[in-house]
């Protein structure tokens, strides 16, 4: 109990002290491109309190929300299906290695002409990006699982769907939380991305149009708001995963 | 014969080189036998005891199990394997991990029953809620042994499963093992490479060769039941039959040299 309040103290103050600095050298720098922390915070409440949520939040919670979801569906999907078929596998691999080498940045004209600059244009782009990782992680994982293991499914009778289902989907479980890991950055990457460059509403779209704006302020306020949605994503995807990996956490934890 | 094993051989081909692991393995087991196969290390036992199983395919030869025979691993056998860490499913409970082979089993009424019944069997009723990275070695090769028990099979096939457990957790599952067939009645066939076990539980014991394998001798094991770690092993006609188990494999020209055999 001692050792945890003791860490969080450190991480408090450590913290603290950071954001005291920034403070200080903020003031003192007169830059245009570095605002005062106040201004910022001033601007903060301005635009994201609480009006902008509904206009911009919202929205941009919505299209990586969906497009993650996406990216996580179609990639454990694929990957399973790659990961038990050795045809299947070898007629994707030079179609997966190719589509998954296109920068992301890449994909947004194609997807702007294809799609608009509508909100199924940037679920899109996020789930295409995405999804890699997932997809990769769950065929590698589904190739790699132990022999014995499926040996004993095949003994106790455990076949085909139900197979799936409750034997190789929890094997593979740690593989793909460790694949939606770096699909829900890239998704939050992609969706800022997106919105930049094509967009009228979103926190993306607000950061883009204040820094053309000169208006710094709002951008900086902007930055930091997306910095604190990536930071929410990440604590209750890892709160989701210690709650399903529990049994894998706690095994790693004792060996 | 409830087991009969015919004639089966076992090669693998990897490019243009064939090795013959099993040569040409004949024997049967009596309904309610125990019977140990023992060999030098590298005779194939645990591939045999794949191809018994049905888990794979024999080059050549058949398993007949009451006369049908085994092209996958049959509802009335079950197996447990050397390594348990792999066999169990760590994502599950003890107790999950015994009732998951039940799921579809109509013939059974009380499932709890049953699963309750095969934990307390190996000794694990307090341990039912656990998960099996909490669990010592011996007690997760025991977890496996109930699940094989609720199962309910006619016959038993153990592959090695002492082996990745120390001298006294085997000695305690060796007897545990024992007690549970005669409580049970179930057939069982156990695969090791430790002489002493081989003879100390079974009535008949399979002597192999080494590879490509094949059945060197069979000796009958007239020992009185129930065994006992201490006193069986005392006896004279244990000594005798562990010596002729020993020379038997020792017989064989191809057999590694005595400090690798157990």
């Amino acid at each position: 109990m001692d050792r945890r309040v003791t860490r969080i103290a450190v991480e408090a103050g450590a913290s603290a002290a950071i954001i005291a600095l920034i403070w200080i050298y903020t003031a003192s720098v007169d830059s245009y491109a570095v605002s005062p922390m106040p201004d910022v915070l001033d601007s903060f409440r301005r635009a994201w309190l609480f009006d902008g949520v509904t206009e911009h939040i919202v929205p941009s919670l919505v299209r990586v929300a969906l497009g993650f979801g996406v990216a996580v569906l179609v990639g454990v999907t694929a990957g399973f299906l790659l990961g038990l078929s050795r045809t299947a596998s070898a007629i994707a691999q030079p179609v997966v290695s190719f589509l998954r080498a296109i920068p992301a940045a890449a994909l947004l004209p194609p997807a702007i002409v294809i799609l608009g600059v509508g909100n199924s244009m940037k679920v899109f782009v996020i789930a295409f990006v995405a999804c890699w990782p997932v997809l990769l992680n769950t065929s590698d994982g589904v190739r790699e699982l132990d022999r014995t293991m499926l040996d004993t499914a095949r003994v106790y009778g455990i076949g085909g769907l139900e197979r799936l289902r409750l034997v190789i989907l929890p094997a593979v479980a740690p593989r793909i939380f460790a694949g939606m890991r770096v699909s829900l950055a890239i998704s939050v990457l992609l969706l800022v991305t997106s919105e930049m460059v094509a967009s009228t509403n979103g926190i993306g779209h607000f950061v883009f149009l204040a820094q053309s704006q000169f208006a710094v302020a709002d951008m900086w306020a902007g930055v930091i708001l997306l910095g604190l949605i990536g930071f929410v994503l990440n604590v209750a995807f890892e709160a989701v995963e210690r709650r399903v990996l529990r049994w894998h956490l706690a095994s790693r934890q004792s060996s | 014969m409830l087991l009969e094993v015919e004639g089966i051989s076992k090669s693998y081909r990897s490019g243009s080189t064939v090795t013959e692991a099993v040569g040409n393995i004949e024997f049967g087991v009596r309904e309610g036998e125990f019977v140990s196969v023992v060999g030098p290390s590298g005779c194939g036992k645990t591939t045999l005891l794949k191809c018994i199983s049905g888990l794979m395919p024999p080059t050549t030869g058949r398993t007949l199990l009451r006369g049908q025979v085994v092209t996958e691993p049959p509802p009335e056998l079950a197996i447990v394997f050397q390594d348990y860490s792999r066999s169990l499913f760590p994502w599950l409970t003890v107790e999950r991990n015994v009732a998951l082979p039940l799921r579809h089993r109509t013939d059974i009424a009380d499932k709890d029953a049953v699963v309750s019944e095969a934990l307390a069997a190996v000794g694990l009723a307090k341990f039912a809620g656990h998960y099996p990275f909490q669990l010592s070695g011996g007690m997760q090769q025991r977890t496996a042994i109930a699940r094989a028990l609720a199962f309910q099979p006619k016959v038993l096939l153990t592959d090695e499963p002492f082996a990745s457990v120390d001298a006294q957790t085997r000695a305690e599952l060796e007897d545990l093992v024992l007690r549970v067939r005669e409580r049970f009645g179930i057939t069982v066939l156990l695969v090791t490479h430790d002489i002493d076990e081989a003879v100390y539980m079974a009535d008949r014991v399979v002597v192999l060769s080494s590879p490509p394998s094949t059945v060197q001798t069979i000796l009958e094991v007239d020992l009185p039941s129930p065994r006992h770690q201490v006193e069986t092993k005392l006896l004279p006609e244990f000594g005798r039959l562990r010596a002729e188990v020993y020379a038997s494999i020792m017989r064989d020209p191809d057999a590694p040299s005595p400090a690798s055999v157990a």
